[in-house]
């Protein structure tokens, strides 16, 4: 056989592959595949367990943060965020009524793709449209009354299994677009997230441990001692971008909410346990 | 006047040396002190060095650095642009993303030596 064909052959191959992604599920087999890496990585720690982050590796760190969640300095922003969510809006109406359940025991299932909108809604983004869909003035993102909101609306759902959808070809598109950004280099650091928070779990940057990213969702919004307030989880993506001397996007941009949309997938069938503190 | 002349010279010949010596240890010094700086260097949030205070550990620890790199221009090269031998690296190319000038990173290199 000739070079030429081969090439043909190898070329009709990867066409055929690249048409296979959109047939299988490329997302639930991730899912697995980082799963499996933490769980070969580390075969003491269960998969549930990843819900409370570096502090499943550093007893010490585990024992005073724990502490600290005996009396939580976020406990005020949930009563202040139900407090806000239960305030009609000047129509009338309130959050509830832009959500199933009435927006009670739901943050599992956000962000979520949304068919009409082609696009990733997350639930601070949610809690914004539905602002806007009754004349009322969107909130700024990051941190405030929108945290607070989201605070309360994830310790109404504290218990419940993440169950984040990639089904569709556009939602898929949108999950790929996350995968890639976390795990391409950027900034004057050239880091990428997994850089941090996949291959060198269990390592310590000077004092901290990072993340690791199996569970880096279920915990937020979250009370930083470096923040002094509770902030979403788009705040700290800001953060991590800022740290690598990258430019930090725009919240809910539509690259931070496919981010967002891949990392929480990631993390389906874990319990929701936010709010919560850390360092 | 000859034995004038010698000894000046033998001064001189000694002050040179001494100076030579104080330079060497000034770059040194300051390799030191570009490593340290969390702005800078920042060697210390991954690289573990003796003596230090609350080392990183994502990168090997900066031990026996003559024996592990005789020939100095690798040494350099990996703190230029540790990419170029490892893509997936965590080291951010000092060199290459002027994060730090190249005389700064020969100061560095000058100090890891002495490790």
């Amino acid at each position: 056989m000739n070079m030429k064909n081969i090439i043909k052959i190898l070329s009709f191959l990867l066409l055929i592959n690249s048409f296979n992604v959109f047939s299988q599920n490329v997302a639930s087999d991730d899912a697995q595949m980082f799963k499996d890496y933490f769980s070969k990585r580390f075969p003491n720690i269960e998969i549930e367990e990843y819900v409370d982050g570096s502090y499943i590796f550093d007893e010490d760190a585990k024992e005073q943060w724990l502490e600290i969640e005996d009396f939580p300095p976020y406990e005020f922003d949930i009563e202040r965020g139900q407090e806000l969510f239960e305030t009609p809006f000047t129509n009338g109406k309130s959050y509830a009524s832009c959500f199933e359940n009435n927006g009670i025991g739901i943050k599992q299932k956000y962000p979520k793709w949304n068919e009409a909108q082609k696009a990733v809604i997350t639930l601070e983004y949610a809690i914004n449209q539905c602002r806007e869909s009754n004349n009322e003035i969107p909130l700024a993102y990051g941190k405030g009354d929108i945290a607070q909101i989201s605070a309360y609306m994830a310790f109404t759902s504290r218990g419940n299994i993440i169950d984040i959808q990639v089904s569709t070809k556009e939602s898929i598109e949108a999950y790929l677009q996350g995968k890639k950004y976390y795990f391409s280099k950027r900034g004057q650091l050239n880091m990428a997230c997994a850089n941090c928070h996949v291959a060198t779990s269990n390592l310590r940057l000077r004092n901290e441990i990072p993340g690791p990213m199996l569970g880096q969702v279920t915990h937020w919004p979250v009370y930083r001692s470096k923040w002094e307030n509770t902030g979403t989880i788009q705040r700290r993506f800001k953060g991590c971008n800022t740290q690598v001397r990258a430019k930090a996007l725009e919240y809910q941009s539509e690259t931070y909410r496919n981010l967002e949309y891949f990392l929480t997938y990631i993390s389906n069938g874990l319990p929701i346990n936010g709010p919560s503190t850390r360092k | 006047m000859k034995l004038y002349t010698l000894l000046l010279l033998l001064f001189c010949a000694f002050a040179n040396a001494q100076d030579e010596k104080n330079a060497i240890n000034t770059t040194i010094e300051q390799g030191y002190q570009l490593v340290k700086n969390r702005t800078m260097g920042n060697c210390l949030a991954c690289h573990m060095i003796q003596d230090e205070k609350a080392p990183g550990s994502f990168g090997p620890p900066l031990v026996a650095m003559k024996a592990r790199f005789p020939d100095r221009s690798i040494l350099f090269n990996q703190v230029w642009d540790a990419t170029t031998m490892n893509p997936s690296t965590s080291m951010p190319p000092f060199g290459k993303n002027m994060i730090l000038s190249k005389d700064e990173i020969e100061k560095i290199v000058s100090y890891l030596l002495t490790l």
